[in-house]
């Protein structure tokens, strides 16, 4: 294969050079050729053009902004930090090879299945890339990349600005959308996992206790105080999920100048209960916002407070704007609308009503169509007064059953299939075990959010599955959460789980078969949807920004 | 064009409770050497660079560097350290220690064996060679023979 790569660094006469010595021999040894641009103190002798048009890869192993970067727009790319390319140049090599693999069997499916496709994937040689994370050497250790598949997604957002000449819409998107999964995903598994083990380890009811207890009468001897703290901080955790996805899809598509935007409104979404997709819209909003009022010419005198104060804070209030008012708003109304219509459907066949419960149940998982049918469960379980009062019961085991499949589902579609699922969703697949078995349906959010068109509807045909089932089988459950911690809760249980694993199932072929039909059918072993993994952890410099949602 | 290393450049015996303390004596002999005009504000601009992302690198290398207007020509100064000095690499601590003192706004000739040296640094055998090299005189030698610019 033939790769360009362009290294770089702060001072620009000693690493700059180590890499590239390190990546050309590196890649030597592997059998490729490689030109290197070392953009250093020296002044940089650009690569020509035509090396770069023959490339079938290009790396950038940068700490600070590549130069001229739109040179290689459309080329797929692996980012690794200056260091990692010195230290582990055959690993980033091996990563190019995949890149440009991947590439190309996105190439060959564009052409293949055209049909539907969306005007995006076809030229752009779909491929990895990193979205705009380049600015910042904190965060290039990060490198992103996606080729999950390009389709055009919804987000409502303006396609392709001049910067995106290079790639098509669906790449794009998907590279924004995979940037924002990536930092999100470490929240969700800290998060669920000690969600998850606060149910373990107390009972269900852990979730009434109140901060203040853990903070004031905190006992280490005591189960219930540490699972009181776990609830807690887990819950805190699970409160950064849609900010920090919003904010890195907006840094994404804006760089630094996008993150405050997008992370408020990502905060906002939570507030206004936009669930994970309204922080993806958040993240674009925020995003483009920032964009735009960031190409603005100014004057010299403007120039420099424009990424710091100018763009940030228009932004930010613009989109806060948009968030409360505009999706806010009508997003309260029709949950209400929603809500009053389940209500009115009391009396309906109940195998279908547990199907639509677990449709909303895996639509928008914690989102506001979740939310209601959650509700219309809880609510109808405090009603139950009586034992006799079994529908409602029934009702809550369905909706908890169908809270459980996502995650179980997907965690199982990574098993089966690894090669569809990028290495953080692989890792974060394994967590998603855990996490669905205690009734965290968030585990699916990472999945849903990169690449929500085609798992989005497998969710919910997989849980409107069990949820069925469970109405079918006529489950009980007289808590309003805990999945399998509060098995002593459910009438038969044994019932119980197999209608979830059936669920599950339905899950996981529907992702595998929908994904794979993107892909091109000669890809064997190379293309995991990713060079993703590699040097340093993602999202060091992120925490303190957010806002409480 | 003055020699990019000298003998009196290289320090086989240093012994520095740290990094900075490990700089600054390296820094001292490039002072002593005329290269650098003034110690504390070369030495600020060699922290200021470490500070953005340490220089520790995997096989026991430190290379602290800066481009600093204190700096009168390209210099070497290398340092190797029998206890090691943490440098920030993920693998331990720094045995050889490598002090580049850049011009500010060198020419590119000067900047081209820089450019040279620091290509040499990922070497095996460059590296190798230094650590078991019984002098300073070797050390130079093996740094002015190996480091040619393209």
């Amino acid at each position: 294969m033939k790769f360009v790569a362009v290294s770089s660094c702060p001072t620009g006469i000693a690493h700059t050079y180590m890499a590239a010595e390190a990546l050309e021999q590196a890649a030597r040894a592997a059998g490729h050729e490689i030109t290197v641009e070392t953009q250093g103190a020296g002044g940089a002798k650009a690569v020509s053009a035509s090396i770069i048009a023959d490339a079938d890869a290009v790396i950038f192993a940068a700490d600070i902004g590549v130069r001229d970067r739109e040179r290689f727009d459309g080329k797929p790319v692996v980012t690794v930090s200056v260091k990692h390319a010195i230290s582990s140049a055959p690993d980033v090599i091996t990563q190019a090879e995949r890149a440009a693999r991947e590439a190309g069997a996105s190439v060959a499916a564009a052409q293949g299945a055209a049909g539907g496709a969306g005007e995006g994937a076809a030229e752009d040689s779909g491929g990895s890339g990193t979205a705009g994370l380049s600015g910042a050497s904190e965060s290039s250790g990060a490198s992103e990349s996606s080729g999950a598949s390009g389709a055009p997604e919804p987000s409502g957002s303006s396609p392709a600005t001049k910067v995106t000449s290079g790639a098509g819409v669906g790449t794009r998107i998907r590279q924004w959308l995979m940037t924002g999964v990536s930092y999100m995903i470490p929240f969700v598994a800290a998060g669920g996992i000690l969600i998850a083990l606060s149910f373990m380890i107390g009972d269900y009811e852990i979730v009434e206790t109140e901060l203040s207890s853990v903070v004031e009468d905190f006992n280490p001897l005591s189960s219930t105080s540490w699972a009181a703290l776990f609830y807690h901080v887990g819950s805190s955790a699970f409160g950064f999920l849609v900010p920090i996805l919003a904010g890195f899809i907006a840094f994404a598509i804006a760089d630094r100048p996008g993150l405050a935007p997008g992370i408020v409104g990502g905060a906002l979404a939570m507030s206004v209960e936009a669930g994970f997709l309204g922080g993806i819209a958040a993240g674009f909003i925020g995003g483009f916002l920032a964009l735009w009022i960031s190409r603005i010419p100014v004057g010299k005198a403007l120039r420099g407070v424009m990424p710091v104060v100018v763009t940030p804070l228009l932004a930010t209030a613009v989109t806060g704007l948009i968030m409360l008012v505009l999706l806010g708003g009508p997003l309260s109304a029709a949950a209400d609308g929603l809500e009053e219509w389940l209500n009115g459907l009391t009396g309906a066949n109940l195998i279908l009503l547990g199907a639509l419960l677990g449709l909303m149940m895996a639509f928008d998982m914690g989102g506001p169509v979740n939310k209601v049918a959650y509700t219309f469960a809880t609510t109808g379980l405090a009603g139950a007064a009586t034992a006799a009062d079994s529908t409602n019961l029934t009702i809550m085991a369905a909706v908890m059953a169908a809270g459980m499949t996502p995650p179980l589902g997907l965690a199982l579609a990574t098993v089966v299939r690894k090669r569809l699922f990028t290495p953080a969703e692989r890792e974060n697949g394994r967590a998603a075990w855990l996490l669905g078995a205690s009734f965290i349906t968030e585990g699916a959010i990472p999945f849903a959010a990169a690449d929500p068109l085609r798992v989005i509807p497998s969710l919910m045909v997989g849980s409107a599955a069990t949820g069925s089932l469970v109405m079918g089988i006529g489950n009980t459950l007289r808590a309003p959460h805990g999945g399998i911690w509060v098995t002593g809760l459910i009438g038969q249980p044994v019932l119980y789980v197999l209608a979830i694993a059936a669920g599950a199932a339905v899950t996981a072929a529907c992702v595998i078969v929908l994904k794979s039909l993107r892909r091109a059918p000669d890809e064997a072993s190379p293309a995991t949807p990713a060079t993703t993994a590699t040097a340093s952890a993602p999202a060091t410099t992120t925490g303190s920004a957010t806002a409480s949602a | 064009m003055s020699e990019l290393i000298t003998p009196e450049f290289v320090d086989l015996d240093l012994d520095a409770e740290d990094k900075h303390a490990a700089t600054r004596r390296l820094a001292e002999l490039l002072v002593a050497g005329g290269r650098v005009t003034d110690l504390d504000g070369f030495l600020a601009d060699v922290r200021a660079r470490e500070e953005q992302m340490s220089t520790g690198l995997p096989g026991g290398i430190g290379i602290p560097h800066a481009k600093s207007m204190h700096v009168v020509t390209p210099t070497l100064a290398f340092g190797r350290s029998p206890a090691g000095v943490d440098f920030g690499a993920d693998d331990g601590p720094a045995r050889l220690v490598f002090l580049i003192a850049a011009p500010d706004g060198g020419d590119s000739e000067h900047l081209q064996i820089l450019a040279a040296l620091a290509r040499r640094l990922v070497s095996q055998e460059f590296t190798e060679a230094l650590l078991s090299a019984p002098d300073a005189a070797t050390v130079a030698g093996i740094v002015m023979r190996e480091v040619v610019p393209s």
